[in-house]
């Protein structure tokens, strides 16, 4: 697989310097193409002009599958299916049905949020990523830029870098 | 550059960098185990291998190897169940009511609280499928699937059932919350492998990373991940003991039949939670140098929850005997005064001595900043939970409504057995989980270190 991109890294120690620097590296103009870190950095997602993510509403959405299901599942067996008469309630009695229901709901919302999730994020078992830089699972923050996606030079996107704080700024083709 | 807080004491010490938590956290999934670590876990599989042998008599035989009789069907197993599961809410206590409340403490614990959870939600199952009697028939019985009984559906109004949907629920959930976190630092055991040669051990590592690379996208979908879980988990594990303490107070047995059970035996849950994070924690700290990771600090602040719980627990037991007095109902009332002063009086006196006075001496400073004392006290506290379970259940069906069928519960060795199995499996499980998982979770312990650490001299 040639497909012979070049990218620019920006690597970074601190992530307050970082936070500093994805600012004005953007200022600049400059294209950012992701920013790998060890933790999550606080601020980071706005910095880099993101979106709030909209996982809250896939998983309130797969909780009402979940609440609709479990109640369609036990009115349709102990209302409709089989109907019977247990401690003298109704057929289809809603109070002993809102435990399991509750169940289900926080059962297809947790798992459902999670499936959204490592899709939307490409996470899966077999996948070996695109490495930037091993240390950024350890302790450094790498800045990504993608040389295509930008008009600057290399040269000057590396002065940009260490103008804003990168310890060390190094090439990356793949 | 290190920044850290003058006016709260520091969670993490020994002037960590943010490569020192992956250097001291990754030392014991890289290295061979140490002579402690076989030992115990030669234990562990001694303990597994004998209850496995009670175990497999109990299935061949039936549960007819078990001290039950017509009037007490229920001692030992659902004993075991309830005190598992009680266990297990501590770690869920950890990882998501303690995030909702933002306290940074228990990111040096919560994984290996969560591991335990899962472990304790394990060995629990175990016991009401195996009372079932034909286990392998069990889940034909316990879920709604359309059956040979003319699909007779499973009694949605029984908390039996509930407890089916709540256990397998809180199971899946915690499982679930524990791997997530798990992605990111099985990514950083995957990156010093690459970085260090080993071929083999980077491809199985990145397998289980799921390709993690901690893009700032990822990492903030995964925040909100984490918070919705923790979320979801929160209710969650009310829940299950509350129906837990269902399977009891919807009946109407004398002793059982309470409406304080709920609220008394969730406190209760987590009371005997924390007790045995505390005991696998100490151990743990030791065995793996996490002595600047969870430091006194933590088992201080585990031992103040130790305290409330243990005192709500303790106003629970008084509550429920000044009720049964003034309920003015006769079989409640003898229920009661039958469990401290009738033949079971011994297994009663335990449980006050050790739930209710036990924890108070938590109040003396110097005792909840020993780790000797606190972990004798673990103990302690988690022997006192088991024989409030056994009391519960034991001294309210021993003699109930019908003096003609009073009778005592005696166990056999396969009662004793199959509880040795699951402790037998729940620390062998622990001991690899902890050889071969990161036990403390690094990403968030690097996010505080510079709010949280002790300065560098």
């Amino acid at each position: 697989m040639e497909s012979n991109k070049n990218f620019v890294l920006g690597v970074f120690d601190d992530e307050d310097v970082l936070l500093h620097a994805v600012t004005k590296v953007k200022d600049k103009g400059v294209k950012i193409h992701e920013v790998y870190s060890p933790f999550p950095v606080h601020g980071l997602d706005a910095a880099l002009g993101y979106k709030r993510t909209r996982l809250p509403i896939a998983a309130f959405l797969f909780g009402m599958t979940g609440t609709s299901l479990a109640l369609i599942m036990q009115i349709w067996m102990l209302g409709y299916d089989w109907p019977m008469i247990i401690g003298g309630k109704n057929h289809a009695a809603l109070p002993p049905f809102i435990p399991v229901t509750f169940e289900l709901t926080v059962l297809l919302s947790a798992l459902g949020m999670v499936a959204t999730f490592l899709i939307a994020s490409d996470l899966k078992p077999y996948k070996w990523p695109q490495q930037f830089d091993v240390r950024s699972t350890d302790d450094k923050h790498i800045m990504a830029i993608d040389l295509a996606k930008n008009r600057l030079t290399k040269e000057d996107i590396g002065a940009l870098l260490k103008d804003s704080g990168a310890q060390e700024v190094n090439d990356k083709n793949f | 550059m290190q920044v850290s807080s003058t006016l709260r004491e520091s969670l993490i010490t020994g002037g960590k960098t943010v490569s020192d938590v992956s250097e001291d956290i990754c030392r014991q999934v890289e290295g061979k185990p140490t002579p402690l670590w076989w030992m115990a876990f030669g234990i562990a599989l001694t303990l597994l291998g004998f209850g496995a042998y009670a175990m497999i008599i109990t299935l061949w035989d039936g549960i007819g190897m078990w001290g039950l009789n017509r009037t007490v069907g229920w001692a030992w197993d659902i004993t075991n169940f309830v005190w598992w599961v009680g266990i297990g809410h501590a770690g869920t206590l950890i990882s998501a009511i303690l995030l909702l409340f933002r306290q940074k403490w228990r990111m040096s614990i919560n994984r290996a609280a969560e591991a335990m959870t899962i472990f304790a939600v394990i060995c629990a199952a175990t016991f009401p499928m195996v009372h079932m009697g034909r286990l392998w028939l069990g889940f034909y019985w316990a879920l709604p699937l359309p059956n040979a009984f003319g699909s007779l559906w499973v009694n949605f109004n029984s908390p039996l059932l509930w407890d089916v949907f709540a256990i397998s629920t809180y199971f899946t959930v915690s499982l679930v919350f524990w791997y997530i976190g798990l992605i990111p630092d099985f990514a950083v055991i995957r990156d010093r492998a690459v970085r260090a040669g080993h071929n083999t051990r980077a491809l199985i590592y990145n397998t289980l990373s799921f390709g993690w690379q901690g893009g700032a996208k990822t990492w903030m979908r995964y925040e909100s991940v984490a918070l919705i879980l923790a979320g979801l988990s929160t209710p969650l594990v009310l829940s299950v003991h509350t129906i837990v303490s269902m399977d009891f107070a919807t009946s109407v047995v004398p002793g059982w039949h309470t409406t304080i059970f709920p609220p008394y035996f969730v406190a209760g849950a987590i009371f005997s939670g924390f007790a045995m994070v505390l005991t696998l924690l100490l151990i743990t700290r030791k065995v793996f140098r996490l002595e600047d990771y969870i430091t006194i600090y933590h088992v201080e602040l585990m031992n103040i929850i130790i305290i409330v719980t243990g005192s709500i627990v303790g106003i629970a037991y008084i509550t429920e005997f000044f009720i049964a007095w003034y309920g003015q109902v006769p079989a409640e009332q003898y229920a009661f005064i039958n469990r401290a002063f009738g033949p079971y009086w011994w297994a009663y006196w335990s449980m006050m001595t050790c739930n209710v006075i036990s924890p108070q001496l938590f109040w003396i400073k110097k005792i909840r900043t020993s780790l000797v004392s606190t972990f004798v006290l673990s103990i302690i506290v988690n022997i006192g939970m088991w024989f409030e379970r056994f009391v519960i259940i034991v001294t309210s069906l021993h003699r109930d409504y019908l003096p003609s069928s009073w009778a005592m519960f005696y166990p056999t060795m396969y009662d004793v057995g199959v509880y040795v199995m699951t402790f037998g499996f729940f620390f062998t499980a622990f001991l690899l989980f902890a050889k071969f998982f990161p036990v403390v979770n690094m990403a968030e312990i690097k996010s505080i270190l510079k709010s949280s650490s002790e300065k560098k001299h």
